[in-house]
């Protein structure tokens, strides 16, 4: 880890400021993947601004009946809150689906959509990675593949997003609140937030240098039933192979979003039509050109199967 | 002491102590956070500096230059350690490849410089300074393209690299029903709790080494060895071990470096190994590729049994042994087991708990209920119409207890076995598919000599010093109950001191060898108090007993403390062996059951039920020994479902070198698990009786979990570990 | 796209698995920053108060230094214990303001003013806690170095059962929590133990809890 400076912010605003004219800086809010990848100098901020303390914490009901969450509200009392139980339950699944109760208490709602990818060779400094360092290569492709991308990749990047939280916050349509460093603030759809790699892989999403997310917001509730179906390896404490956030209306209806599959979360509003038709017609279109390599082609019908087990329940 | 004939009626068989479900002595240290590990010795080596391992970024070829300068200019830094400022360094005698690397380079994430600074944090950032150049040979990394160069190992732990008896390929040409199936079992990475961790402390020219380790005097040995030491100046302590599971029977490279760390900064140096070095740094359970044969008559009994395995390792390195259990399970008069080893410039292969057996069982008992399948048998009945009571090779060698059946019998009782559907597939719970399995399990018993000493003071409080180590496996407990039993006293006053190579020499913790092995050894040191108290006392009829910290004899009664009225009283012995193991094969059995479920749509596999039944000679600590085995078929799941350490053939390195890339069980993949052990006593193996449990618990779990799959959903994987992407082509529509 | 031909050239040679010797070249992270930043001379040091298990801790630490260490290396408080350093095991557990997290993914800087408990504030060998002394009599460890984050994370998980927080497993997120084995073992997973004590484990988190009721 890079010696850095440590400052404590006192507003947003301020924080924004200081970002921008202060070179290497970042913020740290949980830090639980932060300070992962700058003890391996995967990330080597010379200053840390810490926003812990910056009263973005609260979750509150916006005038048009639907959530602002906090960018510091923490997964654990996000999960928790009873308004998201209720009304966005598919939220609450994806947030306890990930990671362990220990990360949870600590990761926040900006944090989490700032989730870096766990391609293992973007996490191994010694070799080629777009991602970590551009231009180097891509040690993924003809690599050991089976957890990473199989729709929207590029030449220089398969990595996955690997969160959970995102994918069900991008099934809800959230909106992303930041500032800027100059004051002022901005709204970014979640579907504009993250990024596919193209030949930029080094960046994950639309963020400006030194904008700092004070908010995300939920649209008023869908109803309907809400699934998270998250598929590991092991039971618990292991990122997704394949993920299906889904919210079904009684008519069959409904909206999906999954995860493990690319570099963004992967909603295909084209193939929400199909879902009526089941999940092999939704799968068809969502899926539609996927580039998935020998180790992680088995992601295609586990996805196609695993939104078959949602809407089976959804009818059941 | 000697123990060269089978043993008769001894203290130990009063069983006030040893075989009561006993609380762990060391538990209210271990619960509360006060038991040191290597890396903790405040106490001992105050102020040490900080050690920080870099590892090599190629597998195989040359460090071609190392500037040093901008990370010995950072802040903090004390010293660099590196090949070239070493000193001759000789490599282990348990070593295949250098602890130091550099200028060759032997493996991935070998190490090259020890960083030593004031602080970890500066140790670690000054550690990515260093700028080094390399020339990358070419390695060779895949064992499936290495199989045809692959060679005849010498003979090792695991025995004859070949064995045949009788006319195998006849036989089994001939055989009625046979079975020629190909299995593979991946590297596996022991993912030990604590890293590797070694403090190193110089009193002039004595090394004090607080070291992480199962194996005081190996690696004493190969301390000493290493750095050019005599022995006597070498001082290994390893009081509590965070797990090794054999990836710490051997001095690794965080002990060397230390050492050398600290005599470069000249104070004490601590050193850890990070967590990403961990899977490439050290060793590994090396993967296999399996051939089995088995040929039957029509009604199921054995007439050919054949197993090949391959694996690789670095030059001069040996095999996994996968073979070695196919020569004593099954009955079966023409037998074949051949390993072939391939040279592989991945990183070091070495024994993980239950070498041999656990990989080689994996396979072996999925054929066998492969093959009773193909006869139409349950795969109770196949296996114990197939069982023999004399080694197989040698008719005249019975085994010394052999309760394979019995484990089988009880196991399929107690888990309800007969309700497992014949056919696959036919038991479903809403989307679940349900599914039992079952394998035996097969481990060697092994001995090995061990000594301690033990002290009897004034106020009657009993001493036991040995350099066995208690790597999890609950030795404290049963060295303190041992000696309470030879002694006659209540386990209070025994107090246990272990890992400490001042200490007289023990087997060590390794191979399920220690728990019998040690307390023998402190069998001998106590028959050895015992002749000197009952002489301190005056006492000369042989029918002294020792009970209630009273010594006995006819119609007088003595504290045992009045023997040591005038000066503490010390005994040390050693056990020795005869031949008891050439004339008896000393084994142990058990049989494990397990039920699944499978998601039928995601091919999610979840463990519900698992049950396993061991006969392993006397148990010493019913409570810490059905810990043993439940941690292995905790272990077992995991090669089952998960663990893998994925090849990157192009660079020659594991991928997923760190906890969350490499997976073992948590909490949610293990149900509730029972253990039943049957009453056994083994007078072959010590005067304990007792024989190792350890490692049973897990030969077999995986072909029990692999075959409860194919009973839940029809389709068998052959290679491990069983995930889903692997059943989901064999499995029916979902909609 | 899978042929190893197509693994990139890095800044300074190529990286491909071809036959004969290749140069490749480990640099410094520092030198791969597209704006380097000059280098740093001493690293800062900032005064930190903690409350640890009760008692005031006031030190100076490296901003580096994580919460893990400053327990460890400063405060000589070993019985939390550093298994992965990278959030993947859990062995680091301590409780913040009444809280779990993983004491390695934490600064100690960002900790001004907050309550620490560690396994040491739990109980002592003479005097268990009764989740330790549970821990004891089901003998839910063995080698006993992931047992200090266990303990300490089943005594939180008690809390936030208590608390209503939902899980993973619950039927239905909107309704309380239940405690069972289930809940149990997933709220316990982001502890690891190689030993592989989890069926004991739970066992002795079930009567601590039996316990607490009582």
């Amino acid at each position: 880890m890079k010696a850095f400076h440590y400052t404590r912010a006192s507003s947003p605003a301020d924080a924004a400021a200081l970002a921008a004219k202060t070179p290497g800086a970042k913020f740290i809010a949980g830090g639980t993947n932060l300070l992962d990848l700058m003890k391996l100098e995967i990330e080597t901020p010379a200053h840390l601004i810490d926003v812990n303390k910056l009263a973005l914490d609260r979750i509150e009901e916006t005038p048009d009946g639907g959530l602002r969450i906090g960018a510091l509200v923490r997964n654990t009392d996000l999960a928790a809150d009873k308004r998201v139980r209720r009304d966005y339950a598919v939220l609450t699944r994806a947030i306890v689906a990930g990671a362990s109760g220990q990360l949870r208490n600590k990761a926040t709602t900006a944090g989490n959509l700032l989730q870096r990818t766990r391609c293992p060779y973007f996490y191994d400094p010694n070799q080629p990675c777009n991602k970590r360092k551009p231009g180097s290569g891509c040690a993924a492709i003809g690599g050991f593949s089976r957890q990473l991308a199989v729709i929207g990749t590029s030449k220089a990047c398969i990595a996955t997003y690997p969160g959970d939280m995102a994918i069900a916050m991008r099934l809800l349509d959230a909106t992303v609140e930041t500032v800027k460093p100059d004051g002022a603030t901005r709204k970014i759809a979640i579907a504009d937030f993250h990024r596919l790699p193209g030949d930029t892989p080094h960046l994950d999403n639309t963020l400006q240098t030194g904008e700092l997310i004070t908010a995300v917001t939920l649209p008023k509730p869908l109803g309907g039933k809400h699934f998270y179906h998250k598929v590991r390896d092991r039971a618990s404490y292991a990122f997704a192979l394949v993920s299906v956030a889904a919210v079904v209306q009684k008519d069959g209806t409904g909206r999906v979003a999954f995860g493990g599959m690319a570099h963004k979360p992967w909603r295909v509003e084209a193939a929400e039509a199909a879902l009526p038709k089941g999940a092999a017609a939704t799968a068809r279109i969502a899926f539609a050109g996927a580039t998935p390599t020998h180790d992680n082609a088995f992601k295609l019908p586990l996805a196609e199967r695993t939104l078959a087990a949602v809407l089976s329940e959804a009818r059941g | 002491m000697k123990f060269d004939i089978p043993a008769t009626t001894n203290p130990i068989d009063r069983l006030k102590v040893v075989g009561k479900a006993t609380d762990r002595i060391d538990g209210p240290l271990k619960t509360t956070g006060r038991a040191p590990y290597a890396y903790e010795r405040h106490d001992v080596a105050p102020g040490a500096a900080y050690g920080y391992v870099l590892g090599s970024a190629i597998a195989k070829g040359r460090i071609t230059g190392m500037d040093l300068s901008a990370a010995k200019a950072a802040p903090g830094v004390l010293a660099i350690v590196t090949a070239e400022n070493a000193g001759k360094l000789t490599k282990g005698n348990f070593n295949t490849a250098n602890l130091l690397g550099g200028p060759e380079i032997e493996h991935y994430h070998q190490a090259i410089a020890l960083v030593v600074a004031e602080t970890f944090e500066q140790a670690r950032a000054a550690s990515s300074l260093i700028r080094v150049d390399y020339a990358r040979g070419k390695g060779r990394f895949d064992l499936e393209a290495e199989m045809a160069s692959a060679t005849l190992p010498k003979e090792g732990f695991g025995g004859a690299a070949e064995s045949k008896v009788g006319n195998f390929d006849g036989a089994f040409a001939s055989a009625p029903v046979q079975l020629d199936a190909r299995y593979t079992t991946p590297d596996h990475s022991h993912a030990m709790m604590e890293p590797h961790a070694s403090t190193a402390k110089w009193e002039g020219d004595q090394l004090l080494l607080w070291t992480s380790n199962q194996m005081i005097n190996w690696g004493k040995g190969d301390v000493a060895r290493t750095l050019g030491l005599p022995k006597e100046k070498v001082r290994l302590m390893s009081p509590y071990v965070g797990g090794g599971f054999g990836g710490k029977l051997f001095v690794r490279t965080d002990a060397i470096l230390a050492a050398l760390g600290a005599k470069a900064a000249g104070r004490p140096v601590k050193v850890s190994l990070q967590r990403p070095l961990i899977a490439n740094n050290t060793t590994h359970r090396p993967a296999t590729i399996q051939r089995i044969r088995i040929g039957t008559t029509s009604d199921g009994k054995i007439t050919a049994i054949g197993h090949e395995s391959w694996s690789g390792d670095l030059p001069g390195g040996g095999p996994e042994t996968a073979v070695s259990q196919t020569r004593l399970l099954y009955a079966g008069e023409n037998r074949l087991t051949a390993m072939r080893l391939a040279v592989l410039d991945l990183p070091e292969g070495n024994a993980m708990r239950a070498p041999g057996e656990a990989p080689g069982m994996m396979a072996l008992e999925i054929a066998m209920d492969e093959m009773a399948e193909k006869l139409g048998m349950d795969p109770v009945a196949f296996r114990a119409l197939n069982d023999t009571q004399v080694d197989p090779e040698a008719a005249n060698r019975p085994f010394s207890q052999r309760q394979l059946i019995q484990c089988m019998r009880i196991g399929a009782d107690k888990f309800g076995w007969a309700r497992r559907a014949k056919a696959p597939g036919a038991v479903r719970e809403g989307r679940w598919l349900i599914g039992m399995g079952m394998a035996a399990a097969f481990r060697n018993n092994l001995n090995g000599r061990s000594g301690a000493r033990v002290r009897l003071d004034g106020k009657g409080v009993v001493t036991v010093e040995t350099d066995m180590t208690d790597i999890g496996t609950g030795t404290y407990t049963i060295i303190a109950q041992t000696a309470a039993e030879m002694m006659g006293v209540p386990l209070e006053t025994v107090v246990v001191r272990l890992g400490d190579s001042s200490f007289p020499a023990s087997a060590g913790s390794g191979g399920q060898w220690g728990a019998n092995s040690s307390t023998a050894g402190v069998y001998a040191a106590c028959a050895m108090l015992r002749d000197k108290v009952t002489a301190a006392l005056g006492f000369n009829s042989a029918d002294v007993v020792f009970e209630d910290g009273k010594v006995r004899a006819g119609n007088r009664s003595v504290a045992l403390a009045d023997a040591a009225k005038g000066g503490e009283l010390v005994a040390e012995d050693y056990m020795d062996y005869g031949d008891l193991a050439k004339k008896y094969q000393q084994s142990t059995f058990g049989a494990h059951f397990v039920e699944v479920a499978v998601d039928a749509a995601t091919a999610e596999v979840r463990v519900r039920r698992m049950l396993a039944v061991c006969a392993a000679g006397r148990i010493l600590n019913p409570k810490s020994a059905r810990s043993q085995v439940i941690g292995a078929m905790t272990m077992g799941v995991g090669s089952a479902l998960m663990e893998e350490l994925a090849v990157d053939k192009r660079f020659g390195f594991f991928v997923n070198h760190d906890l969350a890339g490499y997976e073992v069980p948590v909490h949610a993949d293990i149900p509730h698990q029972e253990v039943i052990f049957l009453d056994e006593t083994d007078p072959t193996t010590s005067p304990m009786k007792a024989k190792g449990v350890g490692e049973l618990g897990l030969c077999g779990v995986g072909a029990a979990v692999a075959n409860a799959i194919h009973n839940a959903c029809g389709v068998r994987v052959r290679d491990y570990p069983v995930t889903l992407d692997k059943l989901l082509p064999g499995m029916p529509a979902f909609a | 796209m899978d042929s190893p031909s197509d693994i990139g050239v890095s800044r300074r040679g190529l990286l491909t698995s071809g036959a004969g010797f290749a140069a490749v070249t480990a640099l410094p992270a520092s030198a791969s920053n597209k704006e380097p930043v000059a280098p740093m001379e001493t690293p800062p040091a900032l005064p930190v108060q903690l409350k640890v298990n009760g008692k005031p801790a006031e030190l100076t630490v490296d901003t580096r230094t994580t919460l893990l260490d400053a327990l460890r290396e400063h405060l000589h408080l070993t019985g939390t214990k550093k298994g992965c350093d990278h959030g993947q095991c859990g062995a680091c557990t301590v409780m913040v303001n009444g809280r779990r997290i993983n004491s390695c993914l934490s600064l100690a800087v960002m900790h001004e003013g907050d309550s620490v408990t560690t396994i040491e504030g739990l109980g002592t060998p003479e005097d268990l806690h009764p989740m330790q002394a549970a821990f004891v009599k089901h003998d839910g460890y063995q080698c006993g170095y992931c047992t200090p984050g266990q303990i300490c994370s089943a005594v939180a998980v008690l809390d936030e059962i208590k608390a209503g927080i939902p899980s993973h497993v619950a039927a239905d997120v909107a309704a309380s929590p239940a405690f069972s084995e289930m809940e149990i073992r997933e709220r316990m997973s982001g502890n690891i133990c190689r030993c592989g004590a989890y069926s004991n484990i739970v066992e002795a988190i079930r009567e601590a809890a039996g316990r607490r009721q009582a």
